[in-house]
């Protein structure tokens, strides 16, 4: 050793124990360095006397050195080499244990010296006697081609995996289809094949197996088929995975698999069912007999109803799979609603879960029972799930419309009970019912009014004052009521301070007699007193509308909204075929393609490859991705994706939101930009409501690169409008309802104006 | 799949951890709590599992301990869950009592284990009865050396082979958890049966068995006709030893035990039930001085049956003091850590109802939060009876003859959620005489 160490301390004390003569002494130390380690103490000096002891027939002894090996071969590169030679030998041994433990930590240990042994061992191990070594070396096939891929190529490992699939016993058959799966995985995120990048020299061949090792054929899906009844709960799981990825070539072979994988519904791993369900959605999608769909979708729903009264962190997987495949078919639980009852106990991530799958199981048969209970956990003590429970009372009300009634009735018992929170949620609900049955329930005004005082959330004072604005004309003291919140206006949040400026504007049309005086004030205080753009705006806007053109303000201001509905799905279509493929997994949980919360991967290295083309993109796409991460409407991904035309114009788009509003500047420079290829823009703009305004979007249009923020914005302001029921609500009706009108009034105009003025007419307007 | 499985304790602080691929760094793990703190701060829901900056957390929880897989991947969710579920019962099964201490003293074996459990990120095997035979405490101090077991590879992976028995026996449980929700108004709002069936064998060799029950849709499709009562299994689920194929096909359960003690099966009915011990109490509040309770029982099975051991938890308020009791059977205990008091009646004979009174002082300073409407819960056994009415035909062993219908029992107990929110307020009502 180069330099002497320390006579003294704990490491020279245990040195000297490894080298001891007596082997319960030696036995000792290793245990006592393992149990240094495991608090965390760095033992790496260690390394060549806890080496000596590897070779010894004391099993115990051997998987404590080879931990040791495990976690510090990286640290001693230069003195793995030691261990070599016994590695090499116990890969010989007898004792298939020992050949198996061997084999597993040599192809682990992370330096390219033990690699390069490693070859004929694990060439040897591929074919061992036993099944346990076999089952062993599989993985370790996996585990080498995660370090240096050329060498299992080189050395045909991977052919031998596939071999494998034909292996008699089970339980290697499953090892080798994970490992396959596993590589099969990795090697997608090596370098690409050539077409992908004309530009550069293919890598080279030898770093990535050939696909074809990897394509599963007609002999192999037989193999599978007979393992998967006969291997461990988790082999299964591996075999269910690849099955998932199988391309039938008929539906007779669909068929085929979904009737051989039904079986693992009755398995108690609820992996197993979450696999199984998974491979027979994929391969359902060719399978037309009606009699065989039936029974699939019947036989379906015991297995996932079981599954929730698994441990609670396996039934939120299950419950999150479950929301998933609802929004797929919603008919495969209809009848099963109770069992998502929420239990007292639950913890708060599962309650939530069944509340969201309650509402989407609601109909008009359960409606009262799901009522009763909704009721029941309004009056519980955690106030997050109150008020989502009074929030699932207004979906319900939105989504049914014989139950709206009582719905309301149910709300108005709630609000009596004077609990503050609960107020303020049924408040902000009742405005979503307003929205959706206009006129129909203006007898509750009154007691809304009633508890004025007790609201202190913006958004529930938001959505009061936009019900008092939008009934201006029937409640007597509006004026009065609204008074009262221009009292305070400068200490109001900006959602607050809109409603208020829009519910004053509406009262004056409706009443321009008597309201004179406070829209005066209104707009004063908004256009002087205001340090929000947005409400500044917005004033500026009415105040002209106002001055101008009265009628024009009314039809703008007073403009029918469209009506709102409860979206049947909340990720976009084509994410939800994608996440449906990948049931069980993270991405299925979080509902959201594995891209957006992985960095590496095919997907990510494309993005990178492009990002590297496109630098001034980097922003733009950024912040896409990041509205994907938020959980919003994650399509605009893949419409950003899918074209490639116009060069980003963000600056463009922010010199003209002088509207103060996203979704209409994006929308002016999409006129912009299609001025050109269109004689009316303006239709384009209806379209493009028209289109965002349809619950379940079918086709959604390709926007091109320039409005990718504006539709954004545009389109979370609609995503608000018609769930309605969360974020900032209030503002984007009307900002809907304006820019509408806008257009139709607009329209006459516009047909006789050449197409080149279109833009200067939208910003005269203003 | 999983690139590092740890044991934290409940400080976030790693007991014990294993890396099986190099992809995550360990110093991920001390993340995990301050995450999670984090998330709670800022009003968000702590989910079982989350990402973040390209880590994927993991976790269930177990007493005190986390236990965590981190991947960088997207992992098979429902797969890493349920094998942390399963290596908590794997060293459940070690160690009896798993906590902090225990993993600590054992820090040699969970190694070995965990080193055997996973490989790369892959579980293999988690039958702890298997994992037994090839990793003890005492591996050292046998003369032979330790081998993989057959069962560990084998296509029967639960079963090893060469057992000996002098006296061969089997016996055999059906338990039935009723589950089941009581509103307000007495009425049964959700209801569902869990029942197992949990066989006890000492059999030698290899012995095939057939379990015969009286099942519905057996009976329909091999066209016999069923003598007494069929009952319809709405969801059944099995321990990996039965033929999962089989009895999709024909409905027969046959299988080849592992040794022991095991659960056959699980299965599931959501027919209603009535309660069969059914609770309803009264309450009488006068804020600031007194609350007080009248709660009626009632058996509502059979009369020849009796339920053994019936523990009735009333929620109180939790700031309520000096209790008082008066009960026509049994005895009431008060338990201030649950705020609840118990009564507990050792003999519950169908068809009969017993009242009891209770009084608790309240303090004179209110409460400002609101109170917590825990519902009624209820513990209880009735031996000898199940509420589907299944029933065991026969249980065969193939090959040998003799072993006609085994000691069979059956029992019905409450479920994790046997719960009636039947509380109500007596001003509203009359109180009943009692």
């Amino acid at each position: 050793m180069a330099m002497a160490p320390p006579r003294k301390g704990e490491n020279y004390e245990l040195r000297q124990q490894l080298n001891s003569e007596y082997r319960d002494k030696r036995a000792d130390a290793i245990k006592r360095v393992i149990a240094n380690h495991t608090i965390g103490k760095d033992c790496s000096g260690l390394f060549p006397d806890v080496v000596k002891n590897m070779q010894t027939d004391d099993l115990e002894q051997k998987k404590l050195v080879y931990l040791y090996l495990m976690n510090y071969a990286k640290t001693q590169p230069e003195l793995v080499i030691l261990a070599v030679n016994t590695f090499v030998k116990d890969t010989a041994d007898p004792n298939p244990l020992v050949r198996a433990l061997a084999i597993r930590t040599m192809s682990v240990l992370r330096a390219e010296k033990i690699l390069d042994y490693l070859a004929s061992p694990l060439s040897r191990c591929l074919k061992d006697e036993n099944p346990y070594v076999r089952k062993t070396a599989a993985l370790c096939v996996a585990k080498v081609f995660d370090l240096k891929p050329e060498l299992c190529v080189e050395y045909g490992f991977v052919e031998t995996l596939r071999d494998l699939i034909g292996d008699g016993n089970p339980m290697v058959v499953a090892n080798a289809v994970a490992a396959l799966a596993d590589i099969y995985e990795a090697s997608q995120s090596l370098p690409a094949t050539p077409p992908a990048s004309p530009g550069r020299s293919s890598p080279p061949p030898s770093s990535r197996p050939s696909s074809d090792l990897f394509i599963i054929d007609g002999p192999t899906l037989t193999k599978l088929l007979v393992a998967l009844n006969e291997c461990s709960e988790w082999g299964r799981i591996a075999i269910l995975n690849t099955l998932a990825r199988y391309k039938a070539v008929d539906e007779k072979e669909s068929e085929h698999i979904c009737e051989r994988v039904m079986p693992q519904f009755q398995h108690v791993n609820a992996a197993v069912v979450l696999g199984a369900v998974k491979v027979i959605m994929i391969h359902m999608r060719s399978v037309t007999r009606e009699d065989l769909l039936k029974s699939l979708t019947r036989k379906m729903a015991p297995p996932l109803v079981t599954l929730i009264s698994s441990p609670p962190e396996v039934q939120w997987v299950a419950l999150r799979n479950i929301n998933l495949l609802l929004q797929k078919r919603p008919d495969i639980l209809a009848n099963e609603m109770r069992v998502f009852f929420c239990k007292y106990n639950d913890p708060p991530y599962v309650k939530v879960e069944k509340l969201d799958i309650m509402v989407r199981l609601a109909s008009e048969k359960n409606v009262d029972t799901l009522l009763g209970e909704l009721k029941e956990y309004a009056s519980e003590v955690d106030v997050d799930f109150v008020r989502k429970a009074v929030r699932a009372v207004g979906q319900v009300a939105i989504k049914i419309d014989e139950a709206a009634e009582r719905c309301v009735g149910v709300l108005m018992e709630l609000i009596e009970t004077r609990v503050s929170y609960v107020v303020q949620e049924a408040v902000i609900v009742i405005k979503d019912i307003f929205r959706k049955y206009p006129h129909s329930y203006e007898g509750i005004i009154p007691t809304l009014c009633a508890n004025l005082e007790e609201l202190d959330e913006p958004e529930a004072k938001a959505s009061l004052i936009w019900i008092i604005g939008e009934y201006a004309e029937k409640i007597e003291n509006a004026d009065e009521l609204l008074g009262t919140f221009l009292e305070t206006f400068k200490e109001e949040s900006y959602p607050v301070q809109l409603q208020t400026l829009t519910a004053i504007v509406k009262l004056f049309l409706k009443k321009p007699d008597e309201s004179q005086a406070i829209v005066q004030r209104v707009l004063q205080a908004a256009t002087k007193d205001c340090d929000s753009a947005d409400v500044r705006d917005r004033a500026y806007i009415y105040w002209r509308l106002l001055s101008s053109d009265p009628a024009a303000a009314k039809s703008v201001v007073l403009a029918n909204r469209p009506p709102i509905s409860l979206p049947q799905t909340t990720v976009a279509p084509a994410i939800l075929e994608e996440l449906i493929t990948e049931v069980s997994s993270l991405a299925s949980v979080y509902h959201k393609p594995a891209a957006t919360f992985i960095g590496k991967g095919r997907l990510g290295a494309e993005d990178m490859q492009r990002r590297a083309m496109q630098p001034e993109e980097e922003m733009s796409r950024e912040k896409a991705l990041a509205t994907v991460v938020a959980g919003q409407q994650a399509e605009n991904l893949l419409d950003f994706d899918a074209d490639d035309e116009v060069p980003s114009t963000s600056s463009s788009s922010q010199t003209l939101s002088m509207v103060g509003s996203g979704s209409n500047s994006g929308l002016t420079s999409k006129a912009i930009s299609n001025v050109a290829k269109s004689s009316n823009p303006l239709d384009e703009l209806m379209d493009l409501f028209s289109t965002a305004a349809m619950t379940t979007p079918t086709s959604q249009p390709i926007a091109p690169k320039s409005t990718v923020s504006g539709i954004q914005g545009l389109q979370d302001d609609h995503d608000d409008t018609f769930s309605g029921l969360s974020g900032l609500s209030s503002p984007p009706p009307q900002i809907n309802g304006s820019t509408n009108s806008t257009q139709q009034q607009s329209q006459q105009q516009q047909q006789q104006q050449s197409s080149g003025g279109a833009q200067d007419d939208l910003l005269g307007l203003f | 799949m999983a690139s590092l499985v740890a044991i934290l304790d409940v400080k976030g602080k790693s007991l014990i951890q294993r890396s099986y691929r190099d992809d995550v760094s360990p110093s991920c793990i001390e993340r995990f709590l301050p995450l999670v703190l984090d998330m709670e701060e800022d009003n968000v829901q702590v989910t079982p599992c989350f990402s973040d900056e390209g880590i994927n957390y993991m976790h269930i929880r177990h007493n005190n301990l986390y236990f965590l897989a981190l991947s960088k991947r997207n992992s098979n969710a429902a797969e890493t869950i349920f094998f942390l579920h399963r290596l908590c019962g794997v060293l459940k099964e070690y160690f009896k009592e798993l906590e902090e201490e225990s993993i600590r003293d054992n820090f040699v074996i969970i190694y070995e284990l965990l080193d055997e459990v996973m490989d790369f990120g892959f579980p293999q095997t988690t039958e702890s009865k298997i994992l037994q035979e090839y990793i003890t405490q005492e591996s050292h101090k046998l003369e032979v050396q330790a081998r993989p077991p057959m069962a560990v590879t084998n296509a029967v992976s639960w079963r090893s082979e060469g057992i000996r028995y002098r006296k061969n026996e089997v016996f055999l449980d059906v338990v039935e958890s009723v589950n089941l929700l009581v509103n307000a108004s007495g009425n049964v709002v959700r209801s569902e049966i869990l029942g197992a069936v949990k066989l006890k064998c000492y059999l030698s060799g290899m012995p095939e068995l057939r379990l015969g029950l009286n099942d519905k849709v057996m009976f329909e499709s091999t066209g016999r006709a069923a003598r007494g009562k069929a009952v319809e299994m709405e969801d059944v689920k099995f321990h990996q030893c039965v033929r999962l194929s089989r009895f999709e096909n024909d409905r027969t359960i046959s299988f080849i035990p592992p040794d022991g003690e095991f659960e056959l099966m699980s299965y599931r009915l959501s027919t209603s039930v009535k309660p069969l011990v059914f609770v309803e109490a009264k309450v009488e509040s006068h804020r600031g001085s007194r609350v007080e309770y009248v709660v009626k029982v009632k058996g509502q099975f059979k009369r020849k049956s009796t339920a053994n051991n019936v523990e009735i938890y009333v929620p109180v308020p939790d700031d309520a003091d000096s209790p008082k009791f008066r009960a026509s059977v049994g005895s009431v205990v008060y338990a201030p850590e649950k705020s609840a008091f118990v009564w507990k009646i050792k003999q519950l004979g169908g068809g009969r109802d017993y009242l009891m009174r209770a009084h608790f002082g309240l303090p004179s300073v209110r409460n400002e939060e609101l109170d917590k409407r825990a519902p009624i819960s209820v513990k209880f056994e009735i031996p000898y009876f199940t509420v589907s009415g299944i029933q065991v035909r026969y249980l065969k062993i193939v090959e040998k003859s003799g072993y006609q219908l085994p000691w069979c029992r059956y029992i019905c107990q409450n479920g994790d959620d046997y719960v009636l929110r039947t509380i109500s307020d007596a001003n509203a009502t009359g109180v009943i005489p009692l």
